[in-house]
Order: structure tokens, then sequence, then C-alpha cells
């Protein structure tokens, strides 16, 4: 038995390792300097024939292609900071609209709540293919097409981070909040001593959910921006030309930095966050 | 004493049940987010619909013309065709490839947490970083490939053969297999131990345990980490568009990257036909799936 558990928990661990693989083959490249990237990948990369060697440990580790990047790369510091307001600007907002709609959502029983919940819910699933015209539409009739506005405004009234609170501040004991009324705390007091605290865990989910989303956005940037100065860095590497290669690997590590520390710092957040996304109600 | 009991439950009764006079305030909150989905979303749709059944200027009411044009339209059917292939290939998949490493990693027992992060790591890494490793990988002299010479065999070219369809697939259950881990070891960790234990004592083995008390209880789980699973396969054209661009080889092209070339080229009329039968099908599914979750609940 004991065995048997020993070698499941080998198993499992390789297979971890191989999922993870690319991430750290990533790590190690953007270590390399060009000479022994070119030498390593150069095959793939550069077309300059010969045969790949992959290898998880650099020869001669160098911070270079991370110094080139930020110091030398305006585009690639361009678009990273472009990535920073378009998340940050999203996930305020995201809080200020969400908060006070879950709250009621979850909070109160009124005549039409079924009915929104079921709507949010729907909205949260469609593809962006779905919602693509549309949301074309209406920004080209506010005249916001190819600004920053175009991926900020749709992304903040997203309908997920408003079902995810809701289902968190559901959970709150009804008595907790009834003790309060009682005392004489008013409307907002409540909210604010008692809701929001106990809610913590779903506005600290939710905001990391939303981080990845919205760090990771390809469809709505690419759709709505055409200024190539507007775009978020995840699309850094999409037009990438072998002179880029050098940096290639560095630019993939720092893309990734952000959403991975995050995910380090509150990962049980996040599990919570995707239990509760399920869709009962 | 009494006045001030009778005060307490007409407070309590008030807060579950707000009286008329507070009836407003949770309109009041919801007003920014309603006001916000509507302007974004639900008015434009809406004009979304209306435009489906009109000409290309929107002077004319043409019918079913825009779906009839669609439904015939040759690239529709490959995109339509591949990516239901894909949903029928990839969920299975990764619904049991999932479940069972799920239930790998609860009889490792204890200090599983780190292997649980290694599982979930993928879903942080942005499609946008993780696609320099992917070309390198399905390279025609990728990593594979050269392992396989050593031993002789000429490996595939992986992008631009059907084989680009696998690597979808393994990019998608890479992405999303800790994702739906999370959701299936809540629903194996809702089980009772006891139910396990009392079958154990009539001797059953772990096979028939699973059989007849795993999977049935399962079932909630499942629909949920379905749907969700559905929603995410979406997003692997954020992979696939990285790695391959706006056309890739003809075994993945898929609805989403129809949608993004007609957008190119203006084609109003079928993008709108076309996202009104996306949506149409999408909620179909949705609401099917409650209704079908909702009756085996109640039959239970």
């Amino acid at each position: 038995m004991r065995k048997k558990k020993t070698a499941v928990r080998i198993g499992v661990t390789l297979f971890v390792l191989i999922l993870i693989f690319p991430i750290l083959l990533l790590a190690a490249g953007s270590l390399m300097g060009p000479a022994e990237l070119k030498e390593s990948y150069g095959s793939v990369l550069y077309g300059s024939g010969g045969e790949l060697q992959w290898k998880l440990f650099p020869l001669y580790p160098t911070l270079k292609a991370y110094l080139q990047l930020l110091l030398d790369s305006p585009d690639f510091f361009v678009m990273f900071w472009n990535s920073c307001r378009q998340t940050f600007t999203v996930l305020a907002g995201q809080l200020c609209v969400g908060l006070p709609a879950a709250w009621a959502l979850g909070r109160y029983r009124f005549k039409g709540r079924k009915l929104v919940l079921y709507l949010y819910m729907i909205l949260m699933i469609l593809p962006f293919q779905v919602t693509m015209v549309s949301g074309y539409t209406v920004l080209s009739f506010l005249k916001i097409l190819d600004t920053h506005w175009a991926v900020i405004l749709p992304g903040i009234f997203s309908t997920f981070p408003v079902f995810l609170m809701t289902k968190f501040f559901q959970q709150i004991p009804d008595s907790l909040l009834e003790a309060a009324k009682v005392d004489g705390a008013g409307t907002w007091e409540v909210f604010f001593r008692i809701g929001l605290p106990l809610g913590m865990p779903g506005v600290v989910s939710s905001l990391i959910l939303n981080f990845m989303e919205c760090w990771n956005a390809i469809e709505a940037p690419m759709t709505f921006l055409k200024t190539k100065s507007l775009l978020p860095v995840s699309l850094y590497l999409s037009n990438i030309t072998a002179n880029d290669v050098a940096t290639a690997f560095a630019a993939s590590i720092l893309i990734m930095a952000p959403s991975v520390f995050l995910f380090a710092c509150g990962q049980d957040y996040l599990e919570q966050g995707i239990l509760a996304s399920g869709l009962k109600e | 004493m009494r006045k001030k009991q009778r005060k307490h439950w007409v407070k309590k009764w008030n807060f579950t049940f707000p009286s008329k006079k507070e009836s407003w305030i949770p309109w009041v909150l919801l007003a920014p987010s309603l006001t916000g989905v509507g302007i974004f979303i639900l008015i434009p749709f809406a004009d979304v619909v209306r435009r489906s059944f009109f000409n290309a200027v929107g002077s004319e009411f043409v019918g079913l013309e825009n779906y009839r044009g669609v439904l015939e339209n040759e690239a529709f059917r490959l995109a339509a065709g591949n990516t239901v292939r894909f949903l029928i290939v990839c969920l299975p998949l990764l619904l049991g490839s999932s479940l069972f490493f799920g239930i790998l990693l609860l009889n490792t027992g204890r200090k599983s947490g780190i292997l649980k992060s290694g599982f979930l790591l993928p879903m942080a890494v942005p499609a946008g970083s993780v696609v320099l490793f992917w070309q390198l990988f399905f390279d025609q002299g990728g990593i594979p490939n050269e392992a396989l010479q050593k031993f002789g065999v000429h490996g595939p070219d992986y992008m631009n053969t059907p084989k680009a369809f696998g690597v979808l697939v393994v990019v998608y259950i890479w992405k999303n297999l800790g994702y739906d881990m999370i959701l299936w070891l809540s629903g194996l960790l809702g089980i009772p131990d006891s139910l396990y234990e009392a079958a154990r004592m009539d001797g059953a083995d772990g096979l028939k345990c699973f059989w007849h008390i795993t999977c049935p209880l399962l079932i909630p789980t499942a629909f949920l980490t379905g749907i969700l699973s559905l929603v995410n396969a979406f997003k692997v054209f954020r992979e696939a568009y990285m790695i391959a661009g706006n056309y890739p080889h003809d075994s993945i092209y898929m609805l989403q990257h129809l949608f993004n070339n007609w957008f190119l080229k203006l084609d109003m009329q079928k993008m709108t036909a076309a996202a009104v039968m996306l949506a149409f099908i999408l909620g179909l599914i949705l609401i099917g799936s409650q209704k079908i979750e909702e009756k085996r609940r109640t039959n239970m």
C-alpha cells in the first residue's frame, strides 16, 4: 500500500514537471546570451540550420537580455505600461461598479433579482466573438475606438466579477448582519463594517482572476485597437522578428511575471474563485 | 420588553424582505452595472439581431437571407466543423484526464499542495508569453522531433499538416487541466468518507466504489466543469492566434478565426447572423444543461 502511494506520487510529480517544463525552459532561455541562444535554438528561431539543443541550465548565465529589454527596447516598455494602465483601470472600475451590484444581488430579495442573475450568468459565458460586432458598433458610436477606453470600458462592465462577488456575499450568515442592524447600524455601515470585510475573499479572488484575464487579453485589443503604441504587452510576441529573438525569452518571462507572482501569492483565493465561478445560483 | 422584541422581529423581517419603501435600494445599487451592461452589451446586441435580418445598408428587410448566406459559406462550414470537432475531442479528454489526476492527487495523501500548484500554474501563464515555447516545441525541428531523430525517426511537421489540430488539443489541455482539477477535487471532497467505508464493509473494491459511489455523486460537478470547460474552449483562440496567426492550417481554422477575418473584411451581414446563431446555440446549451441538472436534482 505504502509502496503504491509512493509510486503514484512519483508519477504525478513527473507529470507536473512536464506541465511546468515550458516555463522552466523559457526561464533558462532568458538567462542565455545571444551566442548561446543561437547555438541552442538557432535551428528553429533563426533558421540557421544545425540541431536544436535545449537545456534547462544555461552554460553562461547572464542578465544581458533583461537589461537590453528594460533599458534598450522602448517598444516593450510602452506595451508593458499599456497593459498596466488597461488592466488596473479595468480592475478599479470593476470594483466600483461591481461591489454595489454584487451586494444588491447577494443580500437583497427583490423582484427581478433572478432575472438579472440569469442575464449576468449568460453574458459571463458568451465568448468574445459573439459580442464582437456589437462591441465594435457601440465603441465607434462613442468615438472611442482605438483608444485605451475601447478596451477598458467593456472590461469594466464584464459581468463575471459581479457574479463572483455575489456568491461570496451570499455566504455571509444572516445573523451577523441582523445583529448589526439591531445594534443600529445603517445600511452603509452594515456594508462597510461587516459585508466588505467578510466578503473580502470574494473581492480578492475576483481581482486575481480578472487580473489574469485582462493581462492575457488578446481578442479585444486586437479588434478594437489599431495604433501599435496602444497595444498591451500580451501581443508583444505576436510579431517577433529574428532580431528580437535574443530578448524574446526574457520578454516571455517578464510578461508572465506579474500574473505568476499574483498566482504564487493568492493561490488559495484563486481556487476559491474558480469554485465560486460555478454556474449554480 | 415586549415592544423591543417586536421591534426586533420587524427589523429582521424588513431585512430579509425589505418593505416596499426600501425596494428601490437594490436597484440603485445595481444601476451603474446595469447601465453599463445595457450600453455596452444589450442594446448593441439587440441592434445586431435587428441588422442580421436586413441587407448590408440596413434599408431592406431580407428575412433569413443573411443566415442562409452564412450557412452556405464554405469557410463557415469548415470553421464550424472544426470547432465542433475540437469540442467533441477536447471536452471528454480534458474532463477525463483532470478527474484522473484529481483522484491520483487525493490518493497521494498529505502535502500535495505543491503538486496542485504545479497543475494550476499554466492557468496563470498568459498566451502571449508561452508562445515562444510552443514554437520551439512544435516546429519541424522542434524538441520532440529532435528526440525522435536520435532514434532515426523522422518527425512530422506539426503546424502545417492536420497534426495542427493535435497541437491545439495539447495546448488547451495544458492550460485547463489544473482549473478543471480544482473543480473535481471539490466535488470529490464533498463525498462523505462514511459512504466508502460502508461500501468497503460490504466488500466492494476500489473500482466498484468508483462506479457506484463516486460517479453518480459527481454528476453535478461534471455538469459544472463541462460548461466552464466549454467557455474556456473558446479562449483557446488566444493560443491558436499567437502560434499560427490569422490563417492557420485548415484543420484548426475555427469559428473564432472566421469571425476575426470577417471582421477585418467588414463583412457585417455574415458577422451579425453568425453572432446571433452562436449566441442562440450557446444559450440553448446552457439553459438545457441547467434544466437537465435541475430535473435530476429533483428526482434524487
